[in-house]
């Protein structure tokens, strides 16, 4: 099978890698480069466990194909935290008891941070409409919208 | 044509841990040089917090903060037994075995305090906070850290214990069916209210208000998540989930998360959770297993609220749009 | 979420130092970073990957299996089939003396519902051993099969499973597990009204965010390191070792953090595949559902029918109830004989009834083998009890919240699997739902206790 090249940043840190063509990206990440915090939770674009954050657009790696990515800056969960610091959003899920069994929760999160990247202040609405592509089968999804609340009023005050 | 409301309440027991006992869980607890406790299990942690309430339940015992535990679990070349995590029985059965072997490990550690206090064992108590004090002069005491390290570098002791918990197990009698499935159960009342769209059935779990007897809040926060969790469960139960649609026709069955229907975050009831405890004869400072019960007494009460509000019995899971649909029209027609 | 710590303060020791404080979770912080290693984070360098051929038959006899195409598909390096597992017929209870063995790891000689595993391909990447598995032939003889409990029961039904030898499980009670309790006849006599009805459910899925499935590395030393996301490690390890008949010493089992449960993953259907994979082929070998296989080819809750029938009182008295309980297993035992006498010790219901009856059946169809699922045995038995009460309220005119305060158990109540009731506290709940939901119910109800004097 042919190998092609793909070079883009992830979090930050330049990866090249020769990958098979037709690799999803969500391969790409967890085989080859190691970063396993996007979870393949049904490979078919379902359940949102492999959200990634790609050139500022929420995208579902497992439908995205690596070769696609060329260049770009992608994002995930493994990056968040700056120096040890969490992410306000991995604060609020911390203090909002919103992790059970974990497995949704990467991708959660980068749906809450592309939503928060766009809309600082949202409403409950808005982050409903955000997270209505994750599926989460432990916490009945009250706490993760808190903790989306939470993390985007938490940030606000900061700002202000 | 109108949007009707209802409302219906369903009380429930359940029973704690595997039907008929005979189910074994086995924990091991040592200190490390400076005295943090090690718990060795092979319990699963599916996400419920396994690891978590194991460690507070620990650390209760020994008399030590639950940040100097650490759980070593799911592991079958260091753990001792476990029979599994299902049946509500992790906490109750694993719980158990690591409260008799930390009372194992907490008594070495007395006597070794007791020899470098210089007093009786039987005279001294921990602080919670990680101090062995004499009764009645606490003036009088040595850290759990310097006990330690007595323990291991000057006294030559193990601070160690062994924990089992088994009940036994009971075999049903043919004839009567006479047996000991459990021996503790946790409650739960629900009441639910509903709204029905009389023209296409559609129903909207207004809100659920949920009693929950579980025994003992171990940790009150993680109780609250696989609470929560559960109700939506239990709506998402009566409302949308199968994989055959037509049971017992055996097609359409969903093979994704956009065929196999749940709630999603924007379909949320609005949930209310009061949490009784009455702490069991038998369970770990009380505790009872909630977590398959919480995800049950939603059915009923959902379906009592459907028929309070449209008139109607569904007595077939799930209660769809269609089954009510049809209803109506059978009642319209009879 | 409130904690009433009102009910019941007189039996409870509060003010401890960790028990009952609300600690964060030693896990989270994992969970929210992406660092929390889930069995299917073990990516082993060199590691083959399994995917099943399935039946695309309710029940076939199998007439021959061709592997002969798919071994030569680029990357492919095995296929194995029934003859490669050397403990083929397992049951996974046999472990508690719960058998008979009654199910194949890999079909031999016959498929007994759509989706049962055939053979299991072993390729380089996911990608070949899918297609790899299109290319196996099975030549089937499609058999009459059965999807209907009742046309299981029926004489002259196509027989599911030929361990059993008949279309339900055996109990040493005979057809169905049974509890007698009282005169249930003498109960209908003398009661005022008189309530059978029939309850149904259908399969529901677990449906946790991670599927099933396991990682296998061999680790060079004749011995076998499985990564699982098992909820039961040692259980899974000693089925393994039955079916592989290798020593349960030359197995390592390692879980962790499982991405959800709900007793789905209790069926040891994907680990013992998977080391022999390993053995056979020296290679580490990871096998996991896809979505669509944990949709539809993992156990789901089993679907059930529960039949009531209820002698009351105008008093709101029930003296009498008789509960039939079928559940159905699909095409094998795996844990659903277990749960339908989890039900039959369940019935009546946390009610004081003096003359009970109950019968469980467990009866094979062929369909997906269900199992265990969060309130085993028991969830669909509420729904079907709690509408009963309902219904039954209603038919004395009575408020459904009363009538169930009339015939709500309390300590030392005898139950009809012959145990007193010890620590109730359903009276509680609903006092204290009452209020919450701002439905009122009479004084006496209210002031009642699930304590009683002396006991
Ligand atoms: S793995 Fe991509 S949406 Fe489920
Ligand atoms: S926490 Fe388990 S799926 Fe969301």
């Amino acid at each position: 099978m042919a190998k092609v090249p793909v070079q883009f940043t992830l979090n930050g840190s330049e990866k090249a890698e020769f990958i098979e063509s037709g690799t999803t990206l969500l391969h790409a990440l967890r085989d080859k480069i190691g970063d396993t915090s996007p979870k393949g939770g049904c490979h078919q674009g379902t359940c949102g466990a492999c959200s990634v954050i790609i050139d500022g657009e929420l995208r579902l790696s497992c439908l995205t194909l690596a070769e696609t990515c060329d260049g770009a800056d992608i994002r995930t969960t493994a990056g968040l935290a700056e120096g040890g610091v969490l992410h306000p959003l991995q604060r609020a899920f911390l203090d909002a008891f919103a992790t059970q069994c974990g497995f949704c929760t990467p991708g959660m999160i980068m749906a809450a941070k592309a939503l928060l990247d766009r809309t600082p202040n949202p409403s409950r609405e808005e982050v409903v409409e955000a997270l209505s592509g994750n599926i989460c089968r432990c916490t009945g999804y009250e706490p993760i919208i808190q903790a989306v609340l939470t993390a985007a009023r938490a940030d606000s005050q900061n700002a202000a | 044509m109108a949007i009707r409301r209802g409302r219906g309440v369903a009380a429930i027991n359940y029973p704690t841990g595997m039907n008929l006992g005979g189910d074994p869980t086995q924990a091991l607890v040592h200190s490390t040089p400076t005295g943090n406790f090690m718990v060795t299990l092979s319990s699963v942690d599916l996400g419920q917090g396994m690891k978590q309430i194991m460690a507070q339940i620990c650390a209760e015992t020994i008399g030590v903060p639950t940040d100097r535990v650490i759980i070593d679990t799911a592991d079958t070349d260091t753990g001792p037994h476990c029979m599994g995590t299902f049946a509500s029985r992790g906490t109750h059965r694993a719980g158990n075995a690591v409260i008799q072997a930390a009372k194992e490990a907490r008594q070495v550690m007395l006597e070794v305090a007791a020899e470098e206090l210089e007093v009786n064992a039987s005279d001294l108590e921990t602080d919670g906070q990680g101090n062995i004090l004499v009764k009645g002069a606490p003036q009088k005491s040595i850290s759990i850290f310097d006990v330690a390290l007595s323990a291991h570098f000057k006294r030559g002791r193990s601070i160690s214990g062994r924990g089992m918990f088994l009940i036994p197990r009971s075999y049903p009698e043919k004839e009567t069916g006479a047996m000991k499935p459990s021996t503790c159960y946790a409650h739960a009342c629900t009441v639910a209210e509903v709204e029905v769209d009389d023209e296409t059935g559609e129903v909207t779990v207004l809100s659920v208000k949920n009693v929950f007897e579980i025994g003992r809040a171990l940790n009150p926060k993680m109780v609250e998540q696989q609470l929560v969790g559960g109700s939506w469960m239990g709506i998402s139960h009566a409302l949308y989930e199968t994989t055959e649609p037509y049971y017992p026709n055996r097609d359409h069955g969903g093979t994704d998360f956009n065929q196999y229907l749940m709630p999603g975050p924007g379909d949320l009831a609005e949930t209310e959770i009061i949490v009784l405890e009455r702490p069991s004869a038998d369970g770990p400072f009380g505790a009872k297993g909630p977590g398959e019960m919480c995800a049950n007494p939603q059915i009923p009460a959902v379906a009592n609220a459907v028929f309070d509000a449209v008139g109607v019995r569904i007595d077939t899971l799930p209660i769809t749009p269609e089954r009510i649909l049809r209803a109506l029209k059978a009642q319209a027609a009879g | 979420m409130e904690l009433r710590k009102d009910y019941f303060a007189d039996v409870r020791k509060d003010g401890l130092h960790e028990i009952g404080q609300p600690r964060p979770r030693l896990d989270s912080p994992g969970h929210v970073t992406g660092k929390t290693a889930y069995f299917a984070d073990r990516i082993l360098p060199g590691m083959l990957h399994l995917k099943m051929v399935r039946s695309p038959h309710h029940h076939a006899r199998i007439r021959s299996i061709d592997t002969s195409e798919a071994e030569k598909h680029p990357g492919v390096v095995k296929v194995l089939t029934a003859k490669d597992v050397p403990h083929n017929v397992y049951t996974i209870l046999i472990l508690i003396q719960i058998g008979p063995e009654d199910e194949t790891v890999l079909a031999d000689g016959k498929v007994r519902w759509k989706g049962e595993a055939v053979a299991a391909v072993l390729a380089e990447t996911e990608r070949a051993a899918q297609e790899a598995a299109a290319k196996v032939k099975v030549d089937y003889e499609v058999l009459p099969a059965v999807f209907d409990m009742e046309e299981a029961l029926k004489p002259g039904a196509p027989l599911v499973n030929e361990y059993h030898g008949q279309n339900y499980y055996l109990y040493d009670s005979g057809e169905c597990r049974k509890v007698r309790f009282g005169d249930v006849d003498a109960g209908f006599a003398e009661a005022d009204h008189i309530l059978e009805q029939t309850y149904q459910s259908s399969p529901i899925e677990h449906a946790p965010t991670e599927t099933t499935g396991c990682v296998v590395a061999p680790e060079g030393n004749d011995r076998f390191t499985c990564y699982t996301n098992t909820q039961a490690m040692f259980f899974t390890l000693d089925n393994a070792s039955i079916i592989l008949q290798m020593p349960g010493s030359k197995l390592h089992f390692v879980g962790g953090t499982v991405g959800g449960g709900f007793g789905g993953k209790v069926d040891v259907i994907v680990e013992p595949i998977a080391i022999l994979a390993a053995k056979l082929t020296g290679r580490p070998v990871s096998f996991i559902y896809s979505r669509e296989e944990e949709m539809q080819i993992s156990s789901p809750r089993a679907a059930e029918k529960v039949v009531i029938k209820d002698g009351v009182m105008k008093d709101g008295r029930i003296v009498a109830r008789k509960v039939t309980g079928y559940t159905d297993a699909g095409a094998y035992s795996r844990h659903s004989p277990y749960g339908a006498q989890k039900g039959a010790a369940h019935y009546p219901g946390p009610y004081t009834i003096p003359n009970v009856w109950i019968d469980t059946y467990c009866v094979y169809t062929n369909r997906t083998p269900s199992s265990a699922m969060r309130g085993f045995g028991v969830t669909i038995g509420d729904f079907a009890l709690e509408v009963q009460m309902d219904k039954l309220a209603r038919l004395i005119g009575m408020d459904p919240l009363e009538f169930r305060f009339i015939n709500a158990y309390r300590d030392g109540d005898m139950k009809a699997h012959r145990q007193p009731t010890e620590g109730a506290a359903l009276i509680e709940c609903m006092q204290e739902a009452s209020r919450a939901a701002n439905w009122p119910v009479a004084d006496k109800y209210m002031a009642m206790s699930s304590y009683r004097k002396g006991a």
